[in-house]
């Protein structure tokens, strides 16, 4: 299993059964296809979708119908379409039940930084604001690190907030991690790595639940 | 009263210097044949204000490429990498809204008022101490309504009176632009007489909508982008 493999089979057991979830832009929407056929959800798609499913077969696609990321969705049986003032309307009146997010950064305060690196990469803000702010549970799912290595998981941010103290949980590939007031908790190890090791990558202080020879991955 | 232009007709109502909301999130509502026409016509100074800026190559994407673009208000460019260095670069004014904020300042302007109060960004640094206002001991954000000159919108079926129905996820911005533009032009498909829809499914009024441009065909821009199917 690959790194994101691991990380995404291990996101989808955060969804609960009847729950209403948006999967932001990145690694959150492949999510979607770990889901079980009849899994009981409802996907939200901040373009003005409740019910959102997976990609249909070639002759099924409709070019009129995708996520937020640009993907081709299908629709599942009691699915709506709305406009974005609607959609938004339930995001702000917390009628989401969880929304996984993509990070730049995360700390340990459970601050979110995705939108804006100035004068490199700045995206934009898209939901994510709303969402990260009137979610009832934000989960971040990240790669542990960037792709030079450095830690993205840090004391404090540094790069423009999303939102304050929003993050409960972090899933990376090689960790769930809990914001807790007193600081991150390591629930489990998701790949044969010391504690040590694992702090090494971190920025943030990590405490762990998980013993030193815990091996909750299979 | 019949409200069919031609597509050059249409588009030549737009001066320079205009601003124009565009309808469309991603691909879908994106008015490919109305931006095209504009494309050609090459008015200048525009402002836009659209949820994205397409990807590069397509839709409102080809107007920031000729540099008909002063400034594009958004919400979110991440899926084109032209647009963010053209940003970069400082070619082009991009003024970033949470996409709901967005959504709701139009839908404020559409409904004839003037702002509205939130707490959306207000930590962050999309806010500004002048945006705030204290009322009875709470600070709210002050969002004022944002209207424009002109609407490019794509419907599904209209009739000749205006009356529109969206598709698929095509809807987003649409109903709200076409509310708060002071002239709206609808491409269609698929334009027939008034009696076509039962009346309680039209999703625009016709009342909000100036001039139909009845399309003959659409292009491969209105089809499956190969790169976004998965395999």
């Amino acid at each position: 299993m690959s790194a994101v493999e691991r990380l995404l089979s291990r996101a989808v057991k955060e969804i609960s059964p009847g729950s209403i979830v948006n999967l932001g832009i990145g690694l959150p929407t492949q999510v979607m296809h770990y889901l079980p056929e009849n899994f009981d959800v409802q996907i939200h798609s901040e373009n003005g979708i409740l019910g959102a499913w997976k990609q249909a077969e070639p002759a099924l696609m409709d070019p009129f119908l995708i996520d937020a990321a640009g993907a081709y969705v299908s629709l599942r049986e009691g699915a709506s379409l709305f406009d974005s003032a609607v959609s938004f309307a339930m995001i702000r009146r917390a009628r989401l039940d969880l929304t996984m997010i993509g990070a730049f950064e995360v700390d340990a305060l459970g601050n979110l930084a995705n939108w804006k690196i100035p004068g490199k990469f700045s995206p934009g803000i898209g939901g994510a604001m709303e969402l990260a702010q009137k979610t009832k549970r934000i989960v971040v799912l990240t790669t542990h690190t960037d792709k030079h290595g450095n830690p993205k998981i840090l004391k404090t941010c540094r790069l423009p907030l999303t939102a304050k103290a929003c993050v409960s949980r972090i899933i990376s590939d090689l960790a769930v991690i809990d914001v807790t007031p007193q600081g991150l908790v390591v629930r489990e190890k998701l790949t044969d790595i010391s504690n040590g090791d694992l702090q090494a990558l971190t920025e943030a202080e990590l405490t762990f639940e998980t013993g030193e020879a815990a091996h909750e991955f299979v | 009263m019949k409200k069919n232009r031609t597509l050059e007709n249409a588009i030549a109502a737009i001066p320079s210097g205009a601003v124009i909301m565009v309808g469309g999130f991603g691909n879908p509502g994106t008015p490919f044949s109305l931006i095209s026409e504009l494309v050609r016509q090459g008015q200048t100074d525009l402002t836009v204000i659209k949820n994205d800026a397409n990807e590069a190559g397509h839709g409102i994407s080809r107007l920031i490429e000729k540099r008909q673009v002063r400034k594009l208000i958004t919400t979110h460019i991440g899926l084109n990498k032209l647009a963010i260095d053209r940003m970069n670069q400082g070619a082009i004014d991009v003024e970033f809204h949470p996409q709901g904020i967005l959504a709701e300042k139009i839908r404020t302007a559409g409904a004839g008022s003037f702002g509205f109060l939130t707490d959306i960004g207000i930590d962050s640094e999309i806010t500004r101490p002048e945006d705030l206002v204290d009322w009875k001991g709470t600070a709210y954000k002050v969002e004022m309504a944002l209207s424009a000159d002109f609407a490019l919108i794509h419907a599904a079926q209209a009739d000749w009176l205006g009356n529109l129905v969206y598709r698929g996820s095509a809807i987003n911005f649409s109903p709200l632009m076409a509310m708060a533009a002071n002239h709206v032009v609808v491409e269609t498909p698929d334009l027939g007489a008034p009696g076509r829809f039962k009346p309680e499914h039209v999703h625009t009024p016709g009342a909000f909508v100036d001039s139909v441009v009845p399309l003959e065909s659409l292009t491969s821009d209105y089809g499956i982008l190969e790169h976004h199917v998965r395999r």
